[in-house]
């Protein structure tokens, strides 16, 4: 035993370090090409960003080059720095600061110094490079907007930041991605892979070829071409009627769940976040958080739906059999649900399904929607049966689109009354505002135009999505899977049929369209903020959602506009253009067309910032959610025919 | 004639490795260093490390000539006078040492620096085969198991302080030595469980180990016949456990210093800045692991070439092998190392006196240590810590003190049918 201790010990410690050499220098292979193994320089080919197209094949995004100055720190040596400056027009104080900021980055890798040279800089810059020891060009490809609208559809291209590349190990320092819109969301596809060379240096840092006869180098994959959804014609017109308005468009093909439009408004010029101006511009629209440009109101803008909803309240209704279409009840300009309590209405008579949702009678679905939950055994039950309902329609949930921002809205169930009402009870009559809109619900706009595209297909939705086809590529799955709601059938048509009257006699009348068959709702949401701790009424929210045709729909709409008075002043009027510009084309309205365009509500916007001390109260309330609720009495008396 | 006696009986299987390691490290230092200049030059250039190395290997062959010359008896006669002198010339470092990158470990003379530690390994080894031959002396006694700690751990005392903890760290091999001499087998399992234990100490919380502790000894306390449980032993071992993993943790924060704490921190992947404190090992393990199979042939290195690991010539010298030379280059080497060890533990084994077995056997643990501590850091499972590869790091002092250790040896064991 004494003798063996030491050789055995020997042994085993041999094996060991061999087992561990074993590994180091014949399984692991990442140590061979890591990062920090200098001795190999590696030199990116970045491919060409994939061209982005609308749904007929138009281009909206192509490409242009464009040259970024890299350095690597720990070569730069010997330059004569006044000439290098003056050829750059920057000053030294600026050389020494982007030295300093890319040697903290790492002295021996490199660094983007000045990003994005114009032709004429790029061609003096080139002939003198070589006596710039450490400095070296890039190429790249930038994006090049064909068309001045779509931003918040496209997205943005900006230079990965270092969150993003201590992430991914795909990105370096001075890499470009998208951010926002279909540039992220499809940013693999349409960024392609970088090619990689692997160059061997001696210990001069002097090239000496390629490493290995180039057996490791990869060769620069293609971005891939995408077709969107969107009707490049619509689009832009929606985005022409949303001047100087603020709110979204969402428009749906029902049969598909293709997204045709999506608007956000105010928007901005894709072309300006382009090129050394990006930054400063980028700055200015990130700053502004009165209209905030960059803000997707069509999916991040979560709003109470007002009467719209009542298409819902309705459909649920019908389901649990509470009511057939001629179950009728009498409104006397409002209902008394509780006593001490009075829901007020402009409507007057008796009521059935199909004149109650064109004159949009808040008795009427007030007393359905009781009905519904009094069904049955509890109210706590009754509103689960109702939640799960609305579910199947896509509220309350994050819907899966293939874009990178969204808000699931809101929706309620028992849970949620449990916490707003503890310790004591809550009936039917507590939650009657949810049957016109104006109660918890809240939903976002692309939510709104999914309802009434379910609606329009009776029964039935797609996910919404952006994407149409990837060359070479699949679309997701997930996009071409239908998704059924729990209301039958058949209990669609008396509601399509009420829609339908709400253009020939209802709240929208006079917007119809010649030789086209429009169902539609409008709706009208109340809307406060605080300013100095007060509750302030700003004007209004209009609301519309529709489809068309009626049989074999075409497009779903839903359109919103802030501080838009009611549903048919600005929503109705911009739906019922939008609907004729996509089935037919071409306005033939073209009073009602001019009007849309050149009307604005910037005065209404204006109202409070005009006063610089509001201005910053308002600023300041931005910041905390600003409370809206719908008070549907009073959006119908003013909704009487305007236009 | 007596010379050719000693020619003949010379172990030269041992010299053949001798030689093959020497020149395969001036090889390696050549290309190691070759980042550092400006231009290729001759490897015989001797304002460079390379040709500097190769006249330490040239001045290696008198001193082995002279060692291999004098009398046998010569070393058990005089160990305790080489051991003083050793002990002062470490002494004498605190009045007249040069200090080189922090550490006051050399004497110099113009440009030449000695390092005494190097050579005091040998004096130790002497030092302790003299005490342990002496017929009185019985390691199961107490007395003669301080004694012969003391013989260990006097050089330790003065060069810890240098401050060299890599040199320090070899002295403890010396433990083994003195198992194969008698010391109750309970010394080395404790020190293997101490091992053990301070590894987990730096791993996992303090309490699960002593929870873990107490099942394992719970469980042997059952499983050992009535008659032989013993409640108080158990309770001083879990004790002692205890105590020590507390002051393993207490240590470890209080008393070391950050870049030590880093080093074990970095080997158990709790640190991840490969550009500060894990630079050396990341760099090293990426040198080696460039190899491959089959490495990328001598002067080829591209790691070796762009100087990216720090002191390769010296500690990180192995890394050059692993680069150029690849995983059949590296194997060749532990090969060697492996081969030299076990043959000379074969050499004392046959000795005839107790003097020369012991002193083999500290020269076999000796360059035992240096290897495994060295390659093991260099491959990223030891921490970083400065112990040079026997006959392959660049260094004068560090080439003729194994050199005279080994050969000191080789003369004994070439004696051995002379001795009555």
């Amino acid at each position: 035993m004494r003798k063996v201790l030491l050789p055995t010990i020997i042994f085993v410690v041999a094996i060991l370090l061999v087992i561990r050499l074993f590994y180091l220098q014949v399984i692991d292979d990442t140590l061979k090409l890591k990062s920090d193994n200098n001795a190999i320089k590696k030199l990116y080919e970045y491919p060409e960003r994939g061209y982005i197209y609308d749904r007929n094949g138009k281009l909206l995004v192509a490409n242009q080059p464009s040259y970024d100055i890299m350095v690597i720190p720990k070569d730069v040596k010997d330059i004569d720095t006044t000439e290098f400056c003056s050829l750059l027009n920057i000053t030294k104080e600026d050389f020494i600061k982007k030295i300093e900021k890319a040697r903290v980055y790492s002295p021996r890798l490199p660094s983007v110094f000045l990003a994005q040279l114009n032709k004429k800089e790029y061609a003096a810059f080139q002939e003198m490079q070589r006596i710039f020891n450490g400095f070296y060009i890039q190429k790249r490809s930038l994006r090049d907007y064909q068309v001045a609208f779509g931003a918040n559809v496209f997205g943005f291209i900006t230079q990965v930041n270092e969150g993003i590349i201590a992430k991914n190990k795909y990105y370096n320092s001075g890499d470009l991605i998208g951010r926002q819109g279909v540039e992220e969301s499809y940013e693999d596809i349409l960024r392609g892979i970088k090619g990689i060379k692997y160059i061997q240096k001696d210990k001069y840092n002097r090239d000496i070829g390629s490493y290995k006869e180039g057996r490791f180098d990869t060769i620069a994959v293609q971005g891939k071409d995408i077709n969107l959804t969107l009707d490049a014609e619509l689009q832009k017109y929606g985005e022409e009627l949303m001047i100087n308005k603020r709110g979204g468009i969402v428009a749906i093909e029902p049969s598909t769940g293709e997204i045709l439009a999506l608007v956000t408004a105010p928007s901005y010029d894709p072309a300006i976040l382009v090129g050394r101006q990006r930054s400063k511009n980028y700055t200015m629209l990130y700053h502004d958080s009165i209209a905030k440009p960059l803000y997707d109101r069509g999916l991040l803008a979560e709003y109470t739906p007002g009467s719209p909803f009542k298409i819902l309240t309705g459909l649920v209704a019908l389901q649990e059999g509470v009511i057939d279409e001629n179950t009728s009840f009498v409104c006397h300009h409002g209902f008394s649900y509780a006593p001490g309590r009075f829901m007020r209405c402009h409507d007057s008579g008796v009521s059935v399904l199909h004149n109650g949702i064109y004159n949009s009678c808040n008795t009427y679905f007030a007393s359905i929607y009781m009905k519904t939950i009094n069904k049955f055994s509890s109210p706590p039950v009754g509103v689960d049966a109702w939640s799960k309902h609305l579910r199947s329609f896509g509220l309350g949930q994050f819907m899966g689109y293939d874009l990178p921002t969204g808000k699931k809205g809101s929706l309620p169930t028992s849970k949620t009354y449990k916490k707003m009402y503890p310790g004591w009870g809550w009936s039917s009559k507590t939650i009657v505002s949810n049957a016109i809109g104006q109660g918890e619900v809240l939903m976002t706009p692309i939510q709104l135009a999914n309802m009434i595209a379910t609606v329009a297909n009776r029964g039935f939705y797609y996910t919404p999505h952006i994407i149409k086809k990837i060359k070479g590529g699949q679309i997701d799955k997930k996009f071409t899977t239908k998704h059924l709601t729990t209301i039958d059938r058949k209990y669609y048509e008396p509601m399509i049929n009420g829609l339908f009257d709400v253009y020939n006699l209802g709240t929208a009348h006079g917007l119809n369209v010649e030789g086209i068959d429009i169902c539609g709702k409008t709706g009208t949401a109340e809307n406060y903020t605080k300013i100095n701790g007060k509750r302030v009424k700003l004007q209004d929210h209009s609301i519309f959602v529709a489809f068309a045709p009626k049989d074999n729909p075409k497009i779903a709409i839903a359109v919103f506009v802030e501080n838009g008075y009611w549903g048919s002043r600005w929503a109705g009027p911009i739906t019922s253009l939008m609907i004729e510009k996509y089935i037919k084309r071409k306005i033939t309205r073209k009073d009602l067309e001019k009007r849309m365009l050149e009307g604005s509500l910037q005065a209404e916007y204006n109202k409070y910032i005009a006063n610089p001390i509001l201005d910053t109260l308002i600023n300041k309330s931005i910041k905390t959610p600003v409370k809206k609720t719908v008070k549907d009495s009073n959006e119908i008396k003013k909704s009487t025919p305007q236009q | 004639m007596k010379n050719q006696s000693v020619t003949n009986n010379l172990d030269w299987i041992s010299i053949v490795i001798y030689i093959v390691l020497v020149i395969m490290g001036w090889l390696n230092i050549y290309s190691s260093s070759l980042s550092s200049i400006e231009q290729e030059t001759s490897i015989f250039d001797f304002s460079q490390i390379y040709g500097k190395q190769f006249l330490f290997i040239l001045f290696s062959v008198p001193m082995i000539f002279v060692v291999l010359s004098i009398d046998a008896k010569f070393y058990e006669k005089y160990s305790s006078i080489i051991f003083t002198v050793a002990l002062l010339s470490l002494m004498g470092l605190f009045l007249f040492g040069k200090t080189i990158a922090g550490q006051r470990c050399w004497y110099a003379i113009g440009s030449f620096t000695l390092q005494p530690s190097e050579f005091a390994k040998a004096a130790t080894s002497l030092a302790l085969a003299k005490y342990l031959s002496d017929v009185q002396v019985n390691l199961k006694d107490f007395n003669r198991q301080l004694q012969a700690l003391v013989i260990i751990f006097l050089p330790v005392i003065l060069i810890l302080p240098q401050p060299d903890p890599g040199s320090a760290l070899i002295y403890t091999v010396f433990i083994l030595v003195l198992y194969r001499e008698g010391l109750p087998s309970w010394y080395v399992w404790t020190g293997f469980i101490a091992i053990i234990l301070f590894v987990l100490a730096l791993i996992i919380e303090p309490i699960a180990i002593i929870a873990i502790a107490l099942v394992i000894i719970l469980f042997i306390y059952y499983r050992s016949r009535i008659i032989d449980r013993n409640w108080i032993m158990s309770a001083i071992i879990l004790v002692g456990i205890s105590g020590f993993v507390f002051s393993v943790d207490y240590v470890f924060d209080n008393v070391f210093k950050q870049h030590h704490r880093d080093r074990f921190n970095i080997l158990l992947g709790k640190e991840v800045d490969m550009k500060g404190v894990g630079y050396n090992t990341n760099q090293s393990e990426i040198a080696i692991g460039s190899g491959g199979w089959f490495g990328k042939g001598y002067l080829e290195g591209t790691q070796t070439k762009g100087g990216f690991v720090p002191e390769q010539h010296t500690d990180y010298i192995f890394t050059t092998v692993g680069e150029e030379w690849g995983f059949v280059g590296s194997l060749f080497v532990i090969a060697l190392f492996v081969i030299l060890i076990i043959r000379i533990i074969y050499l004392a084994e046959r000795q005839k006196t107790k003097f020369s077995r012991v002193y083999g056997y500290c020269v076999a643990g000796i360059l035992f240590i240096h290897f495994f501590v060295n390659i093991a850091m260099v491959v990223g499972v030891f921490p970083t810590i400065g112990v040079p590869l026997p006959f392959f790091s660049y260094g004068g002092s560090g080439l003729w003190g194994f050199t005279i250790l080994l050969f000191i040896f080789l003369k004994m064991d070439a004696n051995k049918v002379n001795e009555w």
